[in-house]
């Protein structure tokens, strides 16, 4: 290990807020927030490629570790660490960064220096959930990760800023506080915040059963409302059509999902299996009940979040699945979604910059005006439902073929449904954004095309898409060594080709 | 025996009342057209060497002084760095605030530093006399203070409404005092627990302990007593409230800290659960109250309520963990109230401009300096990680689940879900775009001067440092935690109280 393994970690993190300060203090001219903004994330993004590249493969555990005490009392460790499950969801967040700060280049025009700070801020918050392998560590930066993203929105809402913004902090703060509660609970019976000890001591320990069910569950519920699963999902339409372009791409799905892998499943196996027929089936309404509300929409933002709400079901689908396929599948699926969401956002963002709606029926007729941003969107929409050799498919294919042989194959063809239904309604999305007659609105502006700083993130992420689709392993490799739940990882490990289903029973 | 020089015990306070009779007699001395700003800097100064001389007492071995009537200690040093603070912090606000031909301006701030010498010898005294003059001296530098703005009506009625009850409350504590010597034959901290612990018939000293409790809840302003505390707030000047519903709180809850962990930890069955009660209600009350509020100083009245409740909760602790707990919560909450006090006395000015929460709609965008700050000490009041508030709310509902209160911590927390509701009002409000067809819409742009400036500096690293690096800080309570728990035994025998035998 290197001086720089050593510390990169620590620097991911400080780099976006280094970044914010400086922004802060920069006098609002001549774009410079922008710029700084753009040069911060790019840096970071570089330093987060650092990872993959010098990531071991084959070497179990956590790499780039950094442990150093914090808080003595109680003992809180600034612990950070990634492994295979956490290691391109880093990538993926600094990937994010810098194309979300193109997505505000021309849309944010007041206050940049308020929002561009925020939105660095944004990022170490999420950086730090990503890395964070000491619990209260992680708890402050899911905590912090509210903060940026509801002041952001109650300040540059489209309609009822402050409203969605409620919205937005009050369901996921509460959740937070039973959270915090059985954090306290575990530090109080182990005396450790420490995830590798707790997970030892939960799975093999004497914690008291009834108590650890509703631990485990205080936990499940904090990151069901944030992902969102099914019933929980109220605050998400909201956000997603009153939050800035930008906050919106970078926060969806991920911090959830990954909690649910890292800190419930992975924490609480025990627990979590035996909650993991109801996840399955909640997961699976979400699929079909995101889809459908989906095709009914008239807002495109709010369109995106019921796709969104089906998309990250099926996520949901394969992680309770407790198959090592559908692990596999449900972390590519959150980077492939991740990307392709990014660029949807974009897009649809760049359309809003330019006609100042977001109400479809307004639209219609654009691809011969725009017909750059036309192919792209058309390339993004075939990714999202799942064309082979574009990287939707991946995920899509691994969690549905886990499910099938290892779930519940009714389930199975119940998701597959939805995906089916993911085709219809983005495909018409593209048929009345871009085809069809010209509508008014297209008509009453100069056609303004993709310029060259879009094009210049826009295109890589097409070929990024691409790539994702023909060559998973690329990815899968790492994924695959840190991604599987518990117990399996050391009993069946090299069987993950054919989906080998958790032994039920155990220690119960 | 005792080798330290008894003045070095009261270091502070004799430095504070030093410079508040300069402060009082250079303004009688002044032609009357002169400016009085200066004196503000006068008692600056002489704050920060108070706050400078307490730092130093912790070079001195702990012990008493004045015929064990004062002690100096960790725990002592703890509340005075923190009320020569909260008192600096106002005093810098008050000197880019107050107008310039403001009348009074010297008394102004002799009165403030007159305050703070009662409230540094309140969490000194160990004797109960002493304790109930501190508290005089305290009390009544803020009822004069509450009252200032004499050309507002509401000024006069909130220094006559908090005036008439304070004194109500203090008169319940001298009471409480004098039924304690009833029981015990002496009023020195000390003897009074060494006498209560061995005492078999309780009935005087629960009836002592209750009219004790009451005057000090009073001034804590927790529930039920607490309905002073949105008026007062509401008339008197924003810098004033920037004090007041910091520093007499930090003192008073050194006192209960006192009275409870250090006099009566005998009747700790007793007091236990009636101070759980009232850390529910507080919080309770407090939150759902400040729901319904459009007057953002009423709100925040409401809020120190519920804070009060937080704090108790850490009472539930057992030993020394429940007293640093209960510390470093006053010490996170100051920093934190101090912090929007001071935001909102700079946005909406000495006139108050901006009484109510739609009024801050758009601060952001007039300011982004002082909207950001008003949003960052609002998410530390929300309690969210890497600000005070989180660690206050996390040390105190630890200290309660290790007293075995988990529902207390429970009810706190869901508690601390609803406040987040009324602080994200004011929060959002402060950053939604500002309206746009209102012309007749406030347009009032807020300076930050150099005092102002430093002033909000101290509180916002206060609350960064709280939350980020609080070792130092929780060491020093968990110190000042010890002592309370181990007593140095008085040196030689106290003023009068030995000689007299106890009540037959």
């Amino acid at each position: 290990m290197n001086a720089i393994s050593q510390s990169i970690l620590t620097l991911i993190i400080l780099a976006p807020l280094a970044g914010a300060v400086l922004v802060a203090l920069v006098p609002d001219r001549a774009k410079l927030p922008n710029w700084i903004a753009l040069l911060t994330s790019l840096v970071t993004f570089g330093l987060a490629l650092h990872l993959p590249t010098h990531f071991v493969l084959g070497q179990s555990g956590f790499q780039f570790e950094i442990n150093r005490p914090w808080i003595e009392n109680p003992a809180i460790f600034y612990h950070v660490g990634v492994d295979g499950l956490s290691v391109w969801l880093v990538v993926l967040t600094g990937l994010l960064a810098p194309i979300g700060v193109i997505a505000s280049w021309s849309a944010i025009k007041e206050r940049r220096k308020v929002f561009y700070s925020l939105f660095l801020v944004q990022q170490t918050a999420m950086f730090g959930v990503f890395i964070s392998l000491d619990l209260m560590l992680y708890y402050g930066f899911w905590e912090l990760s509210l903060v940026p993203m509801a002041i952001l929105i109650a300040m540059y809402g489209r309609k009822d800023g402050p409203k969605a913004a409620m919205k937005f902090f009050l369901f996921t703060f509460i959740p937070s506080a039973p959270l915090l509660v059985a954090i306290l609970w575990l530090y109080a019976q182990t005396g450790s915040f420490d995830f590798a000890t707790l997970q030892i001591l939960i799975t093999h320990g004497s914690l008291p059963a009834g108590p650890l069910c509703w631990a485990a569950f205080a936990f499940l519920l904090a990151f069901a409302v944030k992902v969102p699963v099914f019933p929980l999902h109220g605050w998400l339409a909201d956000t997603f059509s009153e939050a800035p372009v930008a906050m919106a791409m970078i926060v969806a799905g991920k911090l959830g999902l990954y909690s649910m892998l890292r800190f419930h499943v992975g924490l609480f196996p025990v627990q979590a299996r035996a909650l993991a027929p109801y996840l399955v089936a909640l997961a699976v309404i979400g699929i079909l009940y995101g889809a459908c509300l989906a095709l009914v929409q008239r807002d495109f933002w709010r369109l995106l979040a019921f796709a969104a709400l089906s998309h990250l079901s099926l996520i949901t689908l394969g992680i309770y699945g407790l198959a090592f396929t559908g692990w596999n599948g449900a972390v590519y699926q959150i980077l492939s979604h991740g990307v392709v969401d990014g660029a949807l956002f974009l897009l649809l963002g760049v359309l809003e910059t330019r006609y100042a709606t977001s109400q479809i029926n307004l639209y219609g007729g654009l691809a011969t005006r725009l017909p750059r941003t036309a192919t792209l969107f058309v390339i993004t929409t075939l990714a999202m439902i799942g064309l082979p050799m574009l990287s939707g498919f991946v995920g899509e294919f691994l969690i549905l073929s886990s499910t099938f042989s290892s779930v519940s194959r009714g389930f199975a063809v119940a998701a597959a449904l939805g995906v089916i239904l993911g085709a219809a309604y983005m495909l018409w999305l593209v048929q009345r954004l871009f085809y069809g007659p010209e509508s008014q609105l297209a008509t009453s502006r100069p056609g303004d095309d993709l310029h060259f700083r879009e094009l210049a993130v826009l295109w890589p992420l097409a070929v990024l898409m691409l790539v994702m689709g023909l060559a998973p392993s690329l990815w899968l490799s790492a994924i695959g060594q840190g991604a599987a739940p518990p117990r399996l990882k050391t009993q069946y490990a090299p069987g993950y080709v054919t989906g080998t289903v958790i032994p039920s029973g155990g220690q119960r | 025996m005792n080798p330290v020089p008894d003045i070095f015990r009261i270091l502070p306070e004799v430095i504070l009342t030093l410079t508040g009779v300069a402060v009082m007699l250079i303004d009688a001395s002044l032609p009357p057209g002169w400016a009085r700003r200066p004196l503000g800097w006068v008692a600056a100064l002489g704050t920060t060497l108070a706050l400078w001389a307490s730092l130093w007492q912790l070079s001195l071995p702990v012990g008493t002084a004045f015929y064990s009537t004062v002690e100096s200690s960790p725990f002592t040093v703890f509340f005075h760095v923190l009320v020569c603070g909260i008192v600096l912090v106002s005093l810098l606000l008050s000197l880019d605030t107050l107008p310039e031909d403001s009348h009074h301006q010297g008394e102004f701030y002799a009165l403030i530093v007159f305050g703070a010498v009662g409230m540094c010898l309140l969490t000194a005294a160990v004797e109960l006399l002493v304790v109930f003059i501190a508290l005089e001296i305290s009390s009544i530098a803020t009822y004069i203070l509450a009252g200032y703005r004499k050309e507002t009506g509401r000024g006069p009625e909130a220094a006559i409404k908090y005036f008439l009850l304070g004194s109500f409350a203090t008169a319940f504590l001298l009471y409480g005092v004098a039924l304690i010597f009833g029981a015990t034959g002496t009023t020195q901290i000390y003897e009074v627990a060494r006498r209560a612990a061995s005492a078999e018939n309780h009935s005087l000293l629960l009836a002592a302990l209750a009219l004790m409790l009451v005057g000090i809840l009073f001034k804590v302003s927790a529930a039920p007593f607490h309905v002073w505390t949105p008026d007062v707030y509401e008339g008197a000047p924003s810098p004033v409230v920037a004090l007041m519903s910091t520093a007499p709180k930090a003192a008073t809850f050194a006192l209960l800290l006192r009275v409870t962990y250090e006099m009566l930890p005998s009747l700790r069955p007793i007091w236990l659960p009636l101070l759980w009660v009232v850390a529910v209600l507080s919080m309770t009350v407090g939150n759902l109250a400040a729901l319904r509020q459009e007057n953002v100083k009423r709100m925040l009245a409401y809020s120190s309520i519920a804070h009060a409740g937080y704090l108790l909760a850490a009472f539930a602790g057992l030993g020394s963990s429940g007293i640093a707990a209960a510390s470093f919560y006053t010490a996170a909450y100051a920093a934190m109230n101090v912090g929007i006090f001071a935001v909102i006395t700079v946005a909406s000015g000495y006139e108050e401009k901006l009484p109510f929460v739609q009024d801050f709609r758009g601060l952001i965008y007039r300011s982004p300096l002082l909207g950001s700050l008003l949003i960052f000490f609002l998410v530390s009041l929300v309690g969210i990680p890497f600000t005070g508030g989180f660690f206050g709310k996390f040390y105190s509902f630890s200290a309660a689940v290790g007293g075995g209160a988990v529902w207390l911590a429970i009810i706190g927390l869901l508690n601390s879900g609803l406040a987040a509701a009324y602080y994200l009002r004011l929060a959002l409000a402060a950053a939604q775009h500002p309206a746009r067809n209102g012309d007749d819409a406030v347009v009032y742009t807020p300076q930050v001067g150099v005092a102002v400036g430093a002033a909000l500096l101290l509180a916002v690293a206060a609350t960064l440092v709280l939350g980020i690096v609080p070792n130092e800080v929780l060491r020093a309570a968990e110190a000042g935690a010890h002592t309370l728990q181990a007593p140095p035994v008085p040196a030689g025998s106290s003023l009068i109280t030995n000689t007299l035998p106890p009540t037959p």
